[in-house]
């Protein structure tokens, strides 16, 4: 076992599978340029020593070359135009011509750049060849706020759960975001994998950030998508939330423990598919659910869970539904006022302690 | 005419372009007598285009096309019979019925899934042209694109890579004038929309008389023969027209009569290039006609088995949302 960040297992998981499968590759802009970051979140620093990317090279002559922009070909981490309808559109070729690329976004608030390919394209060809053609590849989206402001804090994920096509996944833990990231590279579909800021664990320090390193094994493993973990058990309240959201629910929940509620923990990890199985086997021992996202409230993918639970599992429930969510705003800028939109530990404890009465 | 083909291939050319006009011919009169579903974009007029770009593509060169795809499709190697069961909804149609008329395709001849987003195809055939590359495989694509299409953020996006990138692409924008109803004179303030916006990006280009296939042909072998060399993608600027309207109920009106007339008659690139290969002595105007009535009946045919073809099952409705193998 290594012990290593998220953005590290994320980095180890791409690197091993390019090594094992030459049709990986990695896209996307400042993915690995010398001096620069690697990516927005450095979790492709450094796969251009090994695989190539286009790059400027100093000569020893004096003055700079440009290598890898005519033989592009010849390397695995494409640098790229600030264009993200190029580079989704060029994902949803490549992987229907083999290939499988990986791209990075560098903040998940791109992807409204490239609706059109993610949507009407990619998650539509398979369809509408009736499986002639698929399209395999990977989009990487860092997601949350963190003080950057409104364009650069959401998280996304519900958007897409709501296309069909596509799979859509929110790792949270090092043994996870290796396992799954090596997974939604073998996958034959298009997966977007929405990944937290403040998880990441990198050399870019961030406010808030959590320290989220973990054990990752040495060998090679993948994890299949549709299973939750439970990550802490409980029997008064069962609480579903994803990425940065659970950690807070564990912190509240330690806190809770001592006024004698106790709280099962479910990390959903992937949102499509959905392991719904594991919620409905939590609520048969709980009977009370609530759900936490960091997305904003009305149509976030806690709305789709409530409703799964409504339709097939309402007479295990002792009492309503209850969403923590990032109220209906854009994300402010103000740390002190994000702080208040996004849910907190305290937030989470207050509405768990008004279920635990009903 | 100085490079006139052979006869075997002049006449193979012909025939294809014979065979998109009847297809499209029959596709309209099976509209009008409402017993096709959905709608329609037809290529009448346009086939010298399709005909000339493709006509020397391998099998295993891949194509990128349009809301307008029929002419493509069946110049690159699609069955009028496989054509016709898609537009009738079949199962046996080349998307298993789920495709339709904006989306056929088939990935055995190389002909990517149709495009329905004006410029959705430019940057997936920018990332086809790209996996070539790193597959060191010295096929091409070619990817037609109308008019319109030039003035989407897409076309700009992949032209700038295209060109940093020497991808093996040829982009072939098919100007028939009109982005649906608005003339490009409004949209657009160059003349030759593609060709002349192409030295931007560093990518060389061609304006073509469209509908000659002859010279259309010239033009894409050598693009084609860049492309494969590594040389980089070209931009090829067609002079076209559609006969018929944008799409199934457009009858035209913003288009003045004397523009269509010397288009339509004028300009026909089926009835011009059969005038030039009987010129040619590349067939008799006897045989030639038996040819004819031989691509008619094919049709015919296809259009009963398509009539009389299975529908698809509804449990396909629910298949390949997810690849299932």
């Amino acid at each position: 076992m290594a012990i290593m960040s998220i953005a590290d297992a994320y980095k180890s998981a791409i690197r091993e599978e390019m090594r094992r499968d030459p049709s990986v590759y990695c896209i996307g802009e400042d993915e690995d340029i010398p001096g620069g970051m690697g990516g927005a979140f450095t979790v492709t620093k450094g796969l251009g020593d090994e695989f190539g990317a286009n790059v400027r090279v100093a000569l020893e002559s004096g003055g700079f070359a440009f290598k890898g922009t005519e033989n592009i070909g010849d390397d695995r981490v494409i640098n790229t135009p600030i264009s993200e309808i190029l580079i989704s559109g060029v994902c949803v070729g490549s992987a229907m011509a083999g290939m499988r690329p990986v791209a990075d976004l560098q903040y998940g608030d791109f992807l409204f750049c490239m609706m059109d390919q993610l949507v009407n394209q990619a998650a539509k060809m398979c369809y509408m060849s009736d499986g002639k053609v698929h399209v395999p590849m990977v989009m990487r989206a860092p997601c949350g706020a963190t003080n950057r402001g409104a364009q650069h804090a959401q998280s996304l994920e519900s958007y897409f759960i709501h296309v069909p096509g596509l799979k859509v996944i929110c790792p949270s833990t090092p043994y996870d975001a290796k396992g799954m990231m090596k997974q939604a590279i073998r996958d034959e579909n298009p997966v977007l994998v929405f990944e937290h800021k403040l998880l990441y664990g990198g050399k870019r320090k961030e406010a808030g950030q959590l320290s989220a390193t973990g054990e990752v094994p040495e060998e090679d493993y993948t994890i299949p998508f549709g299973q939750a973990a439970i990550r802490r058990e409980g029997k008064d309240i069962t609480i579903v939330a994803n990425m940065l959201m659970w950690y807070k629910a564990m912190q509240a929940a330690e806190e809770l423990e001592k006024e004698n509620i106790s709280c099962e923990i479910i990390d959903p990890r992937t949102l499509v598919p959905f392991d719904y199985d594991t919620v409905t086997k939590s609520l048969k021992k709980t009977g009370k659910l609530m759900i936490v996202h960091e997305d904003t409230y009305t149509g976030g993918w806690g709305a789709q869970l409530a409703s799964w639970v409504a339709e097939n599992a309402i007479t295990l429930l002792d009492a309503p539904v209850v969403r923590v969510a990032t109220p209906d705003t854009p994300i402010p800028f103000c740390p002190t006022l994000e702080s208040y939109v996004i849910p907190s530990q305290q937030r989470i404890a207050e509405a768990a302690r008004k279920l635990a009465k009903l | 005419m100085s490079n006139f083909p052979s006869n075997e291939k002049a006449l193979g050319m012909y025939k294809k372009m014979y065979q998109i006009r009847k297809y499209e011919e029959s596709i309209y009169y099976l509209f009008l007598e409402g017993i096709m579903p959905g709608t329609i974009h037809q290529s009448t007029g346009e086939e010298a285009s399709a005909v000339g770009m493709l006509y020397d593509l391998r099998k295993d060169d891949w194509m990128a096309s349009t809301h307008r795809p029929a002419g493509h499709d069946i110049a690159k190697g699609i069955s009028v019979k496989a054509m016709m069961c898609e537009m009738f909804g079949k199962a046996e149609g080349c998307c298993g019925g789920k495709g339709g008329a904006m989306h056929t395709g088939d990935i055995s001849v190389g002909v990517i899934p149709a495009n329905a987003i004006v410029g959705g195809n430019l940057p997936i055939a920018a990332g086809v042209g790209l996996a070539f590359k790193m597959q060191k495989k010295d096929n091409v694509v070619v990817c037609f694109f109308g008019d319109g299409a030039s003035n989407e953020g897409s076309y700009h996006e992949t032209m700038n890579a295209a060109g940093i990138w020497k991808l093996p692409v040829v982009y072939v924008c098919e100007n028939n004038m009109y982005s649906a109803n608005t003339s490009i004179s409004l949209t657009c303030c160059q003349k030759n929309v593609a060709a002349d916006r192409a030295a931007v990006y560093g990518i060389p280009s061609e304006v073509v008389d469209g509908n000659d296939v002859l010279a259309v042909n010239e033009a894409a072998a050598r693009a084609i023969a860049r492309a494969r060399a590594g040389e980089g993608p070209t931009i090829i600027e067609v002079k076209t027209y559609r006969h018929g309207g944008h799409s199934r109920n457009d009858a035209c009106g913003y288009r003045p009569k004397d523009e269509e007339k010397l288009w339509i008659q004028g300009r026909d690139p089926v009835k011009n290039f059969r005038k030039v290969i009987l010129e040619h002595n590349v067939i008799s105007e006897e045989e030639l006609e038996k040819v004819e009535a031989g691509i008619e009946q094919e049709i015919e045919e296809a259009v009963e088995y398509a009539k009389n073809a299975l529908l698809p099952s509804y449990e396909s409705a629910l298949k390949n949302v997810y690849w299932e193998g």
